[in-house]
């Protein structure tokens, strides 16, 4: 089975590409990619005024299967990432049971097997991601675990840290924190600031998050380990990390879409799908956060999709469910927003979506090129669309960027050559 | 004569000439409190529910008996809070309050927000009697009105809150609803206890209560719950006391003119002295009353919403 990508503008400089190609699939592979390539019998694809990217690579969301299959299950979230525009997503251990062990992993493989999207589980880093005793960790290497960590439910004690580092780097496994000092969070909703104040909400304040980052640098730096910061959200933790990089420190971050666009301003009516962990934090963080942005200084984008039933997200804000449904909007917010605006473009957009999160979880991630995985997506940057939740194919249906007009879209999906996905004309299709 | 909003949740969007407004009705209110027949029919048949998922004795009464005054059918119903765990049981209390036809539904919860969660989801208006640290409208216009009356005006005057600011509805509303109104208020108390950036919302920030307490017209003095000191926001009952408690002899500095008010329930001896609350400048037990005319004010505006309404047809 040939299919013939025709006309697109294709953008992978990394693999020297700039401008119109033809891109010629044959199976699961990239089997010619040239300026005019005939047509011999290969179902054509007219991709005339769109853009061609390599799929996007997710290394941060919660499928939440096991455990929670009434927020999220693997097929359904695969679906949403298919949708966004992703060949891959590494998923979260929070589950019930937490992915502690090789049972759960090889469960959330087989699960994978059949879904839109390859799926890489992440391992915790202790045993029930409590905190206080490590997980097998060398067992979980050996099952195909590329990286750990204990998102959710961070690793307070520090001896524990600097114990899992340690031990983690004989396998080569860099660390993912998410980084909340809980004695400072506490119970907190939303960012501490003037408006957790007027809300009369309780705060978190960026030192939670600061705190943890500069001692998991400071470990870090003591073991050697590849640290990989998840959700980065503040100023500080932001000055922290490009610190301990001119140090030559091995750590790396992440940004979601959300903290580059909404500040704690957006809780505003009390909407409970602004509530999230790290909090939306201020307009002078966001604005910080979009300058590192600017500046190519922003590791990896990630969109810590965290999806939640209409029940959870329903009622007062203390008891709502923290967490954004993010796979489906990702790609379109970014293009919109950052892209269109040249204030990237789209080899960053693939340097932070696409390379350095292949590397950081130590996949395969060639781009655009003969012979290559054909993970590629169809972009119709004239689209213009309003974000309607209804129609995620996610069960999350917690977003706070519903009813937002964007421009640009993801239409055609594409995962190991088998089209995954199809939104010309709206249809909203999952295939496969 | 009615509000121009089916819901009354916070002073924060509230204009100046709706404060006004309330405060004119009250004093009608007032006046109909000091008849030996305490009673008119303005609501009759009109139902009022209070809905307390929360502890209170007082704002709960009040209610209560604001709404008798007025002859509205009423009705309370106390659930605690911790025994809900989910929204989904105040939403589906709040469609049975309802279909059971209640006109104005006062809800006192402890999440921030509760009320304006009730607001979207039912007819009826909803009156917030206090929704955790954001908003307690009512508590405000009665401390307000208390200040009008003894002080004859608003504008111009300084009103010092002191006390527990970050965990006080009373302290937020209080201080919109007095900027509005054009006074000059502060706040003082232990820094642990000061919300952040609260200064942006146009007060003063004290740490030190006998600067604060220079030139003051107005103090307003907050409950310190004792829970406070337990989770390590400040060291002992006995340094809130000498550090933050109003004592005779900060009265004495004050001055004759200036007037003492507490929200109560009072910590008789911590927050203040027992002569403070008793002086000749506190109006403490007149707050109780001006917050039933406050209340009947309310419940008559938002209800008569509905009355002016049948008016027209």
């Amino acid at each position: 089975m040939k299919t013939l990508i025709k006309n697109g503008k294709v953008y992978d400089s990394k693999n020297g590409l700039n401008g119109k190609y033809d891109i010629l699939i044959e199976g699961n592979k990239i089997f010619e990619i040239n300026k005019e390539i005939k047509n011999q019998g290969s179902k054509v694809i007219d991709a005339e005024g769109k853009i061609i990217i390599p799929a996007l690579i997710d290394m941060h969301t919660h499928l939440r299967e096991p455990g929670f299959e009434e927020k999220e299950t693997v097929k359904t979230g695969c679906e949403a990432a298919a949708a966004g525009g992703f060949s891959a997503v590494a998923a979260m251990p929070n589950t019930k049971p937490i992915a502690d062990n090789p049972a759960v992993v090889e469960h959330l493989k087989l699960k994978s097997e059949k879904a839109a999207v390859r799926v890489y589980p992440i391992g915790s880093i202790t045993q029930d991601s409590k905190g206080e005793v490590l997980s097998e960790i060398g067992t979980l290497a050996k099952t195909g675990v590329k990286v750990l960590s204990d998102d959710g439910n961070p690793v307070m004690n520090s001896e524990i840290m600097r114990r899992a580092m340690e031990y983690a780097s004989a396998f080569d496994l860099p660390i993912i924190d998410h980084c909340e000092d809980k004695n400072l969070s506490q119970d907190g909703v939303m960012h501490e600031g003037y408006y957790s104040t007027i809300f009369g909400l309780k705060g978190i304040p960026a030192a939670a998050e600061d705190i943890m980052v500069a001692r998991d640098i400071v470990l870090a730096e003591m073991t050697g380990i590849h640290l990989h910061i998840a959700h980065l959200s503040t100023e500080g933790s932001l000055n922290l990390v490009k610190d301990a990089k001119d140090r030559g420190v091995n750590v790396t971050f992440e940004v979601t879409p959300h903290h580059l666009l909404l500040t704690d301003k957006e809780v505003g009516d009390y909407n409970p799908d602004t509530k999230v962990h790290p909090p939306l934090r201020s307009e002078r963080d966001k604005n910080i956060l979009v300058e590192a942005l600017k500046a190519g200084e922003i590791d990896v984008l990630a969109t810590d999709h965290a999806p939640h039933t209409f029940e959870d997200k329903l009622g007062e804000f203390d008891y709502a469910a923290f967490g954004i449904s993010g796979l489906e909007t990702a790609l379109s917010l970014l293009y919109h927003n950052f892209i269109k605006a040249e204030i990237i473009d789209w080899d960053d957009l693939l340097r932070m979506y696409y390379y350095n999160p292949g590397e950081i979880l130590n996949i395969e991630s060639e781009g655009l090129k003969q012979g290559a995985r054909a993970d590629l997506l169809i972009f119709n940057p004239d689209r213009e669309w309003t974000v309607e939740k209804n129609k995620f194919k996610s069960k999350g249906k917690n977003t706070p960027f519903a009813g937002q007009k964007l421009s640009g879209k993801n239409e055609l999906t594409f995962v190991g050559g088998k089209l995954v996905y199809d939104d010309r004309g709206g249809k909203n299709e999952i295939l496969y | 004569m009615s509000l121009k909003r089916k819901d009354f949740l916070g002073l924060y969007n509230v204009s100046k000439e709706e404060i006004n407004q309330i405060l004119d009705t009250a004093i009608a209110m007032k006046d109909i409190l000091t008849r030996t027949v305490k009673k008119v029919p303005t609501l009759r048949g009109k139902t009022v529910i209070n809905l307390f998922y929360e502890p209170s004795t007082r704002t709960k009464f009040s209610f209560n008996l604001a709404a008798k005054r007025l002859s509205a059918d009423v009705m309370s119903i106390s659930k605690s809070s911790s025994s809900i765990a989910k929204g989904e049981s105040l939403l589906d209390t709040a469609k049975t309050m309802e279909v059971m036809g209640a006109d104005v539904v006062v809800i006192r919860h402890s999440a921030p927000g509760a009320a304006k969660f009730l607001a979207e989801n039912i007819s009826a208006s909803v009156l917030n009697a206090g929704d955790g640290a954001h908003a307690h409208p009512t508590q405000a216009l009665l401390d307000i009105y208390s200040i009008k009356e003894k002080l004859g005006q608003v504008a111009g005057l300084k009103v010092l809150i002191v006390g527990d600011i970050a965990h006080s509805r009373v302290a937020r509303s209080n201080i919109w609803g007095l900027n509005k109104l054009g006074a000059e208020v502060a706040v003082a108390g232990p820094q642990t206890l000061i919300p952040r950036e609260i200064e942006k919302m146009g007060v003063k920030v004290y740490s030190d209560l006998d600067q604060a307490l220079e030139n003051v017209d107005v103090v307003n003095i907050l409950r310190i719950q004792m829970e406070r000191q337990e989770s390590g926001l400040f060291p002992s009952i006995r340094e809130y006391r000498e550090i933050y408690g109003m004592n005779a002899e900060r009265l004495e500095r004050i001055g004759k003119k200036a007037m003492i008010m507490h929200p109560g329930p009072m910590n008789r001896g911590i927050e203040i002295e027992s002569s403070v609350a008793d002086s000749s400048q506190s109006v403490i037990t007149e707050q109780v009353k001006n917050g039933v005319a406050i209340r009947m004010a309310l419940l008559y505006l938002l209800a008569g919403r509905e009355i002016d309404n049948e008016n027209l047809n």
